[in-house]
């Protein structure tokens, strides 16, 4: 158990490292679709059996399919990213650091809750968590669908080829 | 049950706290680092999914499932967030034929 979750960790920190360190966006997708694989690992670790499935099924299989098939459209596997300047990468790799110091440094002072004694180990599971879905969180839900409507409009309008108008 | 509450037991919740924070470095790391917008899209998305994994974390050991309908609504706003962005970088390869961020500052002036 213990072994599994450090492995798990072991392999999403990797490829995380990966995705930003890859020259060509393919392989930062294909890395990104490991790390978030050991992700729904440890999903299925915490008994969250219906968040692992959707993770895979949206993450893995929607999002990441939509990444690729945008960077093989505009052909953007073409690894002639400009340098950034030396300071500026340092710049990145020490505020990255710090950012990390400080949260860490900020839990390390503080006592986290305890585990609930009272545990249930069907909240994770598709029948629970579609009752709280469907009661408590009925009005997110619909609002939602409309966060998705807008999407949908709003990605077509900018996708849309603008017509070249020379009014003035 | 009892195996199920003991193998959670098991791993100190500060662990799952200090990878998501690794997680999320990682990704405000790789905004910073890179200037291909493709690559800081995806790690957007590496920010969004170590928050959802800490929420998944602490609603596990709270046996409190609101925390997980959050992450499920996480996943909606990243959903929306992709098709939305990448639908921006088309464009923006169409009009100015790169996709390096440091050309998308038309709005200054």
């Amino acid at each position: 158990m213990i072994f599994l979750f450090y492995l798990l960790s072991g392999v999403a920190l990797l490829s995380a490292l990966m995705v930003v360190f890859s020259r060509s966006p393919i392989n930062s997708v294909i890395h990104l679709i490991i790390c978030f694989l050991a992700i729904a690992g440890h999903y299925i670790l915490l008994n969250a059996q219906f968040l692992a499935v959707v993770h895979i099924i949206v993450y893995t299989g929607a999002i990441m399919v939509l990444f690729l098939f945008v960077i093989m459209l505009l052909n953007l596997n073409k690894e002639n990213e400009p340098h950034k300047k030396l300071y500026t990468k340092l710049a990145a790799i020490i505020s990255g650091g710090m950012l990390l110091l400080v949260l860490t440094g900020a839990v390390k002072s503080v006592a986290l809750i305890p585990f609930n004694e009272k545990f249930d180990s069907q909240i994770g599971l598709v029948g629970n968590f579609g009752k709280i879905l469907f009661n408590e969180f009925m009005l997110p839900f619909e609002a939602s669908s409309v966060l998705f409507l807008s999407a949908i409009i709003g990605a077509m309008i900018l996708g849309k080829k603008e017509k070249i108008t020379n009014n003035e | 049950m009892d195996n199920i509450t003991t193998a959670i037991k098991l791993i100190p919740l500060e662990h799952y706290v200090f990878l998501c924070f690794a997680l999320f470095s990682i990704g405000v790391f790789g905004i910073l680092f890179r200037r291909n917008t493709i690559v800081m899209l995806m790690c957007i998305e590496l920010m969004l999914n170590s928050v959802n994994l800490l929420f998944t974390a602490f609603s596990a050991y709270r046996s409190d499932a609101a925390g997980q309908v959050f992450v499920f609504f996480i996943m909606v706003v990243a959903a929306v967030e992709v098709a939305v962005g990448l639908s921006i970088l088309v464009m923006m390869k169409r009009n100015v034929n790169s996709v390096d961020v440091n050309l998308l500052n038309k709005l200054k002036n």
